[in-house]
């Protein structure tokens, strides 16, 4: 972990975006661990409560473990409208894990997002990067066996 | 009034992954008459086109240009807003998708004309996937020669609605929390780190190639007296075909949402996402056009069934959840707002309650810092004109106050 920080920061070396740097810390972490916010805010030469008021401010960065798979299903209005709530339940049972919890195996970790701007495709959800739109239970059970 | 293609006028039509098939449509012709003017004949050209920021606020964009050409100092910054997080908004990724180039080409004009070395397109986390398609168009446009004057950087965000809003976005770029910033001084005179800074929206920037290479007169000539051109719509919810529609302006909600986008027994349409304004179906012949509503041009269309107070507490849960918490009358407000619209719907509210509610919407409204929580109340107030008895009808009497 702490090479892996070390190698972030000096990559970034005159840039003082703490944006930037956590980004790529938790790209490689998968998550922002508390060593590493310590050693990010040594490195860039602030305060630990800095680093951790942008660690805690942005959805897509975690100050808690994530799994290897991040699930995002959209809550938004456009997606309630098309039932959402049927996905969240089917993944919810598929994986035996509730919202904001990851797996045992650290495989996956479920979370709520706000508009992630597929309603064309109305309920969508993300796993990592990828958008799946025109959800239903069964295409939903169909995605994860992917990813398992 | 019918649907046109100005600003979608590629997608669909060009492969995005090559600039050859952009160019043989027309691509660069903007480019290259902007940069046989001088900058300011450039500003200018944009000022008398009337275009105006398809973002929400409808601002002159030609004035915005102007006031950051004329800031003093030799560094200055264009910043392309591609961080669409209103909800039911995904206009700018069909444009991301389908005509990258014709974007790049835009920020290139802007770049060229308030005299930015740098730019930024500010992708949002959600769109990485975008990303490649995106950088890969920079690289090919670079390659063709089409921006020596200037270095475009792809800035991703990690996930904040706040940061659409353009002085939140300046602070994300700089690094930091997304914390709206209070004004003056505005970006045009200080923005990224202290310069001046113009930040515009995707589909405004797709209109700058267009003007250029049509002129004014063609722009001023499309859609009514003070909204020119058109704008595109993202349409969704209860709707058989939802998608993204690009109409003149001042095209009618029903011709959108009815003709088009096959919406029937339409209750209600919120134009403009979660910060929108509320449609009743009486008034479904509503003109498009900034003086009436519009916003970002997301189009959410309920039909009878759905429950006016369930879907205006799902309004308050989302801007509650992305208050960023800088200003106490968002801050605040956001969370009593949600409060009080859950016990209307948990039958525990008591009259004195809908008393609050307006007078925290009109709170609200007047002091919060930045637009996220002045447009916050504002599916309460127009719910609260149209939709009063549904309001009333939830008031629990028994409840003492």
């Amino acid at each position: 972990m702490e090479k892996v920080v070390e190698e972030v920061l000096n990559r970034h070396n005159n840039n003082t975006s703490i944006l930037s740097v956590l980004k790529d810390v938790q790209e490689k972490c998968r998550y922002l661990p508390e060593e590493a916010i310590s050693q990010v805010a040594e490195g860039l030469g602030v305060s630990i409560n800095e680093v951790y008021e942008v660690a805690t401010f942005y959805s897509f960065l975690s100050t808690g473990l994530l799994g290897e798979n991040v699930i995002r299903i959209c809550k938004s209005t456009p997606c309630f409208l098309k039932s959402c709530d049927v996905i969240v339940e089917t993944v919810e049972k598929e994986l035996g894990i509730g919202i904001g919890q990851t797996t045992e195996d650290n495989k996956f970790s479920l979370q709520l997002t706000n508009c992630i701007g597929a309603c064309d495709k109305a309920p969508a959800m993300m796993i990592n990067d990828k958008i799946y739109g025109n959800l239903t239970s069964e295409k939903v059970i169909e995605i994860l066996k992917e990813y398992k | 009034m019918p649907e046109k293609r100005v600003v979608l006028k590629n997608c669909g039509v060009i492969d995005p992954k090559d600039i050859e098939s952009f160019i043989s449509n027309g691509g660069f012709a903007g480019l290259k008459k902007a940069m046989d003017m001088t900058p300011s004949e450039v500003i200018q050209e944009i000022k008398d086109s009337n275009l105006r920021g398809r973002g929400g606020a409808g601002f002159p964009t030609g004035l915005k240009w102007d006031f950051a050409s004329k800031a003093k100092g030799d560094e200055k910054y264009v910043i392309c807003n591609a961080d669409e997080g209103e909800v039911g908004t995904f206009k700018d990724r069909v444009i991301l998708e389908e005509d990258p180039f014709s974007l790049i080409e835009a920020v290139a004009i802007a770049s060229y004309a308030i005299g930015a070395k740098e730019a930024f397109i500010y992708l949002r986390a959600e769109y990485h996937y975008l990303l490649e398609n995106l950088q890969n168009a920079i690289d090919q446009t670079k390659d063709k020669g089409f921006l020596d004057h200037v270095n475009i950087i792809i800035y991703e965000g990690a996930g904040a609605y706040v940061c659409g809003e353009e002085t939140a976005l300046i602070e994300s770029i700089e690094g930091k929390r997304g914390d709206s910033r209070p004004r003056p001084p505005f970006p045009p005179s200080e923005g990224l780190w202290g310069k001046p800074t113009i930040v515009n929206n995707v589909e405004t920037l797709m209109n700058i190639p267009r003007i250029m290479a049509e002129g004014k007169e063609w722009f001023n000539s499309i859609g009514t007296e003070s909204s020119k051109g058109t704008k595109v719509l993202s349409v969704s919810g209860d709707v058989n075909k939802p998608g993204v529609y690009e109409m003149v302006m001042g095209s009618s909600l029903k011709e959108l949402v009815e003709d088009l986008a096959g919406a029937e027994n339409v209750k209600m349409v919120q134009v403009g996402g979660a910060s929108g304004r509320i449609v009743p179906f009486e008034n479904i012949d509503t003109p498009l056009t900034f003086e009436t509503v519009l916003g970002a041009g997301g189009v959410l269309v309920f039909n009878n069934t759905r429950d006016v107070i369930e879907m205006v507490k799902k309004n308050a849960e989302f801007f509650e959840e992305e208050s960023c918490g800088k200003c106490f009358p968002c801050r605040e407000g956001t969370k009593r707002m949600l409060e009080i619209l859950e016990r209307l719907t948990e039958g525990t509210a008591s009259r004195i309650d809908l008393e609050f509610l307006e007078d925290l919407s009109e709170t609200m409204a007047l002091t919060s810092l930045c637009g996220l929580g002045q447009a916050a109340p504002n599916s309460v107030v127009d719910t609260m004109e149209f939709y009063r008895e549904e309001y009333e009808s939830r008031v629990n009497d028994k409840v003492k106050v």
